[in-house]
């Protein structure tokens, strides 16, 4: 297992070379002058020998690549081209955001997911069976982007039960802590706050968590499944433990093991999906900041979060592989 | 008739797929379902009732035949968008393009993952190792993210979505490639080949690659439905198409403002029309892998 992990670590090096090498092409493969993009275009020739000499434009670009990399390994990512702001403490103060809605919508997904996926096992073929197969279809097949607007139409518009956008109304006071609304609420007692940005929470987690949960449900059934038909399980009914003992004392913990992995697979699509969500919700996170600097071609910008949610998503998935090794112990890595 | 019984017993393997696949119901109903949606969309001329172009403002937002207030001159099946044009012949045309970017890109895709993915399986070494590390660092970047960092630096218009959602796709379709020539490659009759002198060329082409198309279907059937979405999603983004495209995710964004006036059918129905198109190829893909692939079966079935 040690052996393992530091071969991964080794890995994990080469990759977010390469991750750091892409980001930066892509970037650069960009239209234009950097130097116009950065002044404007209305700029003149000194002020643009000023920015390339600043931003050493006019050095090679292997040596820019590594003038950037050095720059990101002191933590600074650079400064936006509209606002001026340093990347990185744009991406510390929008990401508790993120997490948390990320963490409601995971949430979600792995409870509605898991027990769906069980109840679907255990009565296999019957109409829950199908019913929930049906859903899993229509959940993995969701534009999520549309889901967000019919949601608001029917729950904010229509039944007037939620707001439409934002993560806490006009006027409700709350001390921010972590930065998370929700968990700042819990913290300071504030229960106004709490149901409030709650409300505002639900309805961009139920939109985002859909693809995971979806995908949480069908893998559940199909791990159960294949757990029910094991030997030891025979074994457990064989010695008369009713059925309900087997399927919650014994299946249930053996089938779970193949649910880390999905959620591991799913961070990428949460990555994504928080662009769209946050859009659709008008919520100040990474992924409508990301978003709003690609259509206003803020390139550092662009740069320092692809980069940012790239070795987010590679640590994650490096975690959830080691994770389901401790989990598992059947699992042995060369 | 034992002429019959002689001949059901020399079944090649595509008839012997094609017999399963006809068994497996949800399959079969995903299939019939995309031809639909497919015809209905190339052949939009013939089932257009209006031209999809053609505004009428005093016509806008007018909705369809489920209301007494729907327009007069002809029949709008689904109402009117925001410049009064017809939104059911919008929808048809506009699957042309978001239906079109999800194929081309999954084409694109294809056609990077079948280099790359038969090079690396197939030579092994050194070539596999370069080629494989390359796609592992693709694989670092979330895909959707990926194609909207790609679509913006390259610029809007369906084109430069095209080539993104295709680059996107591309490290997961090298690796079905690859995992499917690995198996085949070790074959005796890979290896007969070699013996009668076959040059690789060849033996890729004509042996190593048709017979590892299964997974290629597959996973191709099941990634041109998310493709598809990402294309949709593009276009709502405002990266891919561009106004006035009918594309289906653009529709989307463009009607979203007029929920709050109550026009709810010109953002709903686009969306219908995405979901209906991806649920058929998922259902067709997770038929197909039952079909082609048993050892697969009861993975996800619906």
């Amino acid at each position: 297992m040690k052996r393992y992990i530091a071969k991964r670590l080794a890995m994990l090096v080469l990759v977010l070379i390469g991750v750091s090498i892409i980001t930066f092409v892509l970037v650069r493969a960009a239209p234009g002058d950097p130097a116009v993009n950065l002044a404007g275009q209305h700029a003149n020739e000194q002020v643009l020998e000023n920015i390339r000499e600043k931003y050493h434009l006019n050095e090679p670009i292997y040596e820019q690549y590594f003038i950037w990399v050095e720059m990101v390994l002191q933590g600074d990512l650079g400064r936006s081209i509209a606002s001026h702001d340093s990347v990185t403490s744009e991406i510390s103060s929008r990401l508790p955001m993120t997490l948390e809605l990320s963490i409601f919508a995971i949430i979600i997904a792995i409870v509605v997911g898991v027990l769906a996926g069980i109840i679907s096992a255990v009565r296999q073929y019957s109409k829950i069976d199908y019913t929930v197969m049906f859903g899993a279809l229509f959940g993995v097949s969701m534009p999520i982007f549309w889901l967000g607007i019919m949601l608001i139409y029917i729950f904010s518009i229509k039944l007037g039960l939620t707001p439409v956008q934002g993560r806490l109304d006009v006027g409700i006071e709350l001390n921010r802590i972590t930065g998370m609304y929700v968990l700042d609420s819990i913290l300071t007692l504030n229960w106004t706050a709490f149901v409030n940005s709650v409300k505002h929470l639900i309805l961009p987690a139920v939109a985002l968590a859909t693809i995971p949960m979806a995908t949480v449900a069908r893998m559940t059934r199909s791990s159960m499944l294949e757990v029910l038909r094991q030997d030891y399980i025979r074994t457990e009914r064989a010695k008369g433990l009713s059925e309900r003992a087997v399927i919650y004392k014994h299946a249930i913990r053996n089938a779970l093991i193949p649910i880390v992995t999905v959620i591991g697979m799913n961070i990428g699509v949460l990555m994504g999906g928080a662009v769209l969500t946050e859009t659709i919700f008008t919520l100040p996170g990474l992924g409508k900041y990301i978003y709003d600097a690609i259509m206003a071609y803020d390139y550092p910008v662009v740069q320092g979060f692809t980069l940012f949610f790239a070795t987010v998503f590679v640590l994650v998935n490096l975690g959830t592989d080691i994770l389901y090794g401790y989990i598992d112990p059947r699992i042995r890595y060369e | 008739m034992p002429t019959e019984t002689k001949k059901t017993k020399r079944r090649t393997r595509t008839e012997e797929t094609i017999r399963q696949f006809r068994k497996n119901r949800s399959g079969m109903a995903g299939l019939i379902l995309l031809l639909i949606v497919v015809f209905m969309c190339l052949a939009a001329p013939l089932f257009a009732p209006h031209d999809p172009s053609a505004g009428n403002l005093p016509q806008r937002l007018k909705p369809g035949i489920w209301s007494d207030d729907t327009p007069d001159d002809g029949v709008y099946l689904l109402g009117t968008d925001s410049q009064g044009r017809d939104l059911f012949s919008r929808i048809l045309y506009g699957g042309r393009i978001t239906l079109g970017v999800g194929f081309v890109a999954l084409s694109i895709a294809l056609a990077i993952g079948l280099v790359l993915g038969l090079s690396a399986g197939y030579f092994g070494g050194f070539i596999d190792n370069v080629i494989m590390r390359f796609v592992d660092i693709m694989f670092a970047f979330p895909a959707l993210l990926l194609a909207l960092v790609i679509a913006g630096t390259l610029g809007r218009g369906i084109d430069k979505a095209m080539i993104a959602i295709g680059i996107t796709y591309s490290p997961q379709m090298v690796r079905v490639v690859r995992s499917g020539v690995l198996m085949i490659k070790e074959m005796e009759f890979i290896e007969a080949q070699h013996a009668i002198g076959s040059g690789h060329i060849r033996i890729l082409l004509r042996h190593v690659m048709p017979n590892s198309l299964a997974p290629i279907i597959v996973y191709g059937t099941l990634m041109l439905a998310t493709a598809i979405l990402d294309a949709a999603a593009l276009g709502f983004l405002g990266v891919g198409a561009q106004v006035p495209s009918p594309e289906w995710g653009l529709t989307l964004s463009a009607s979203r403002q007029y929920l709050l006036t109550g026009a709810w059918w010109a953002a709903t129905f686009p969306g219908i029309a995405i979901l209906i198109s991806v649920i058929s190829l998922n259902l067709l893909g997770d038929g197909l892998r039952d079909a082609l692939d048993p050892r697969l079966k009861g993975g996800a079935k619906l």
